[in-house]
């Protein structure tokens, strides 16, 4: 079995008012020197596979299809 | 006119476009559920407001997948006339049979008030029963209507006149790029919008704003 990170984040240019909201919070929490703060999602996966290039194939498909919106978002797969 | 609304788990606005339809075209539309894979022969398909399967992983993401969506897909591509509303508008986005994205509300909240809106472009079959610049009002419902497009789609869209609504008088309530409001697509034949015209059709509603839009995809006489 191939356990994977999948982490997606938004692109440059693209507005994260969520991000923007953390960011507040954490200068009104008393944290000096809090620069730009995005906001992303994190997918663990598991695949019954054992083949690690077919399973980094079948992540980047799966990001491709579903879990990035490629519109807005990059994304990077790690196997762990 | 015959038409069809699409039902997916956790739309919650069906009723509100099935019961628009009815009262606009006079006969009312067919459903097709989430797992059809064919759509019956209609001249127009509905995807209503809601939460499809609860706005997991991004709005509309999930649905844009289920196989409806591709018999919308096909139905579009062969010229059949396409709205969505609300969740629908995210759904058509995400099934990429719309340009662009749209993104949780600058504001962060849930905004559920009447807007205005500016009808750019009365030159499509969604709004030739307006007039060019025509402001109307509209309900809004939404957490995530932020539209927004890389620069290139955004030429695009304003310059082939694809934004067909714009907030106006300043009452944007999401943020969205250049105050976009709906858009068609390249083909003119499938609209994406996040206001409900649904629910300003009738007097009871306190206004009929909304039925030019489904009078002209109908083509109904006004």
């Amino acid at each position: 079995m191939i356990k994977a990170r999948i982490t997606v984040t938004l692109k440059n240019g693209v507005l994260d008012p969520q991000g923007k909201a953390i960011e507040h919070a954490l200068s009104g929490l008393g944290f000096g020197g809090v620069g730009t703060v995005r906001q992303g999602k994190v997918f663990d996966v598991e695949l019954a596979e054992s083949d690690k290039a077919k399973a980094e194939a079948d992540l980047k498909a799966m990001c491709d299809k579903l879990l990035a919106n490629t519109v807005i978002e990059n994304y990077s797969v790690t196997l762990t | 006119m015959k038409s069809a609304v699409v039902l997916l788990p956790g739309l919650n606005r069906d009723r509100d476009m099935i019961a628009a339809l009815t009262k606009i075209s006079g006969t009312p539309p067919v459903t097709v559920w989430q797992t059809d894979t064919e759509i019956p022969d209609v001249d127009l398909i509905a995807i209503p407001g809601g939460f499809s399967f609860g706005d997991y992983l991004r709005c509309g993401a999930i649905a844009a997948r289920m196989p409806v969506m591709r018999a919308v897909a096909e139905k579009a591509a062969a010229g059949v006339t396409v709205i969505g509303v609300c969740n629908g508008f995210q759904i058509l986005v995400e099934a990429g049979l719309l340009p662009g994205a749209l993104m949780r509300n600058t504001s962060l909240k849930f905004v559920c008030r009447q807007v205005k809106l500016e009808i750019t472009n009365a030159n499509t079959m969604f709004t030739r029963r307006y007039q060019p610049g025509q402001i109307i009002r509209s309900p809004v419902a939404h957490h995530d209507g932020n539209y927004f497009a890389d620069a290139d789609t955004l030429a695009r869209l304003e310059g082939e006149g694809q934004v067909v609504f714009r907030y106006a008088e300043d009452t944007n309530p999401n943020g969205s790029i250049n105050d976009i409001a709906g858009i068609v697509n390249s083909q003119g034949n499938v609209l994406g919008l996040m206001p409900h015209p649904e629910n300003l059709i009738e007097a009871a509603h306190g206004g009929t704003d909304g039925r030019g839009l489904f009078e002209s995809a109908l083509g109904i006489a006004a």
